[in-house]
């Protein structure tokens, strides 16, 4: 079983893409759970969010404590929330930052594996805005699915609300992430 | 098909298929998206239900109860606060016998005011006289949902299930469900006929009278009789599921690995799921251990209970709530269901998971290890608890 955690702000569809990746996962014919941890819910607090990904039946249902893999999607909550806390050694740390991943690892104490996107630049250039989706994409690179999967889940999930085009970019910017992401695999 | 949804969502499905004459409801977390999902429905026409948006959950018991009378097939959802608001008027659904569905997405009662697990919500609900089902799952809570509309409107039984499930965990957890066909589940359920409809204006019918000592008894008795109708139907309606289904649900309760174990859990709801993991870890390891997780909760199968549980040598009961200067309730049950048994495991108390304190595998392994050095009778233990 792989576990996922998820760091973002509310607002910024962490809890969203969460689940979208189960629905990814349920696709790949694994069995999955997603569910965000809720305190006040304001828009800007810190929020977490995560995913439980197996071959078999998930009957546990306590929190998630020793993650595979944890993800930024803010970069300000690298300090604050700790996301290298209980991470496992050989589990992968994902940060939307600007920084290197050396810069990653001295700010977080993290040593493992770093994965470093400017996921808001992704966005932007595609046109989007909002991070959520390239990270989702480099997280599914990073669990090794397969593009299309993955394309197929986005499009028929966020296709029934948007128009063609805003999920045109929306498809852009989930590339952009997976190819960020891409080659540092950490098998399933 | 396999879907991801959560447990509102799965609930919410079961209702769309029963597709009730009247859904009265208000909202209150965690239970609001199931009233949410369910205005959908109505306003997209996927259902013919008509929604009574109420102003209070007080309210929505009530209209639940007319419509109920009138001769509808009645549900609705709520949670913590809400339940206490509902209680008042519980009591007189089913002193009048009203078959009324209930999810209960179970939550903290305050104060201090949380919006997290635990089931005092039930617990405070317990002598309503109503049926109380738990689940372990979101799927468990889909086919529970079914399961209890027949059981709720079966001659006889007629009387208002409630199906619990864990607020957030399940409510908001979103899981791998296997939702029926359409037609499998309205199949299932079936069509409702009720005893004394009041609108059968043609047999005029007396509903919610004064009764005076002459009377009171002998009617608190007759809903006696409708609990005591419950566990065979609730067999034979598990039978019925599985036959139309495939969906196999069996007995009162769910034995986990029980056969020779020497230390055993009793627990309600999601943990069981965290417990079973544990139970299989310390399999591997060698150890004889086991869990019973209760589905039918009221009317209590005590003897079953205690024949499931006769062979084992220590038994740690989880209550996730309080009943303050007693036990917890359901260990008072299990205490009840060997108190006339020559074979009889030690029992212990643990209280968990209050205010949706988690609970993990490594306490729960915590309790199977220091289950054989507890002595009974030393009151109250507690888990993830900073004292």
């Amino acid at each position: 079983m792989q576990e996922i955690r998820w760091h973002g702000r509310g607002g910024q569809g962490a809890k969203t893409v969460s689940q979208i990746l189960a629905q990814i996962n349920l696709r790949e014919g694994k069995h999955v759970q997603s569910f965000p941890e809720y305190g006040p819910e304001r828009s800007g607090a810190p929020v977490r969010a995560y995913n439980r990904i197996a071959t078999e039946e998930i009957l546990v249902h306590s929190g998630v404590y020793t993650p595979d893999v944890a993800v930024v999607v803010d970069e300000t909550l690298l300090e604050t929330e700790n996301p290298g806390d209980g991470l496992k050694a050989d589990g992968t740390l994902i940060v939307n930052t600007t920084c290197s991943p050396d810069d990653v690892r001295r700010r977080t104490g993290f040593e493992g594996t770093v994965v470093a996107l400017n996921a808001n630049k992704i966005a932007d250039d595609a046109g989007t805005g909002f991070p959520n989706i390239p990270m989702l994409g480099a997280v599914a690179a990073v669990l090794g699915c397969e593009l299309q999967v993955v394309e197929d889940e986005v499009r028929e999930t966020m296709g029934a609300k948007l128009s063609s085009d805003i999920l045109d970019k929306n498809l852009v910017a989930l590339r952009g992430g997976y190819d960020a992401a891409k080659g540092v695999s950490v098998g399933r | 098909m396999r879907k991801v949804m959560t447990g509102h969502k799965a609930v919410a499905e079961a209702m769309r298929q029963i597709e009730p004459d009247v859904v009265a409801v208000y909202p209150i977390t965690p239970q609001s998206e199931i009233a949410e999902y369910y205005a959908d429905y109505v306003h997209n026409g996927r259902v013919r239900t008509e929604l009574v948006p109420v102003e209070s959950e007080h309210s929505a018991m009530s209209a639940c109860v007319g419509a109920a009378a009138a001769g509808g097939r009645v549900m609705t959802a709520t949670a913590s606060q809400g339940l206490a608001l509902m209680v008042e008027i519980l009591y007189i659904a089913s002193s009048m016998r009203l078959p009324i569905v209930m999810a209960l997405a179970n939550r903290a009662l305050s104060g201090p005011i949380n919006i997290h697990c635990d089931h005092s919500d039930a617990y405070l609900a317990r002598d309503a006289g109503a049926v109380q089902i738990f689940t372990e799952s979101a799927q468990e809570a889909y086919d529970y949902t079914l399961i209890a509309q027949r059981l709720a409107e079966r001659k006889g039984v007629s009387l208002p299930v409630i199906v619990n499930l864990d607020g957030f965990t399940l409510t908001h957890s979103v899981q791998v469900v296997e939702p029926l066909k359409d037609e499998v589940a309205k199949r299932f359920v079936g069509t409702y006929t009720p005893n004394y409809p009041l609108l059968d204006v043609e047999h005029p019918s007396t509903w919610g009278p004064f009764a005076m000592p002459d009377y009171y008894f002998e009617l608190k008795r007759a809903q006696v009789a409708g609990m005591e109708a419950v566990p065979e139907a609730f067999l034979e309606i598990q039978k019925a599921y599985e036959e139309e289904t495939g969906r196999k649900y069996q007995g009162y309760f769910e034995p986990y690995r029980l056969e020779d174990a020497e230390r055993a859990l009793v627990v309600m709801g999601s943990t069981a799921g965290t417990a079973k993991v544990v139970v299989d870890k310390l399999r591997d390891a060698g150890e004889k251990v086991g869990l019973l997780k209760m589905w039918m909760y009221r009317p209590f199968p005590y003897a079953a209970v205690a024949e499931a549980l006769a062979g084992v040598k220590q038994v740690a009961v989880l209550d996730r709530a309080l009943s303050f200067g007693a036990y917890g309730a359901l260990y008072t049950d299990l205490a009840a269901a060997f108190v006339h048994r020559d074979q009889a495991p030690a029992l212990v108390n643990y209280i968990y998971g209050l205010g949706g304190r988690d609970t993990t595998p490594e306490q729960l392994t915590q309790v199977f290890e220091e289950m054989s050095s507890v002595k009974p009778d030393q009151g109250l233990h507690y888990i993830g608890l900073r004292e």
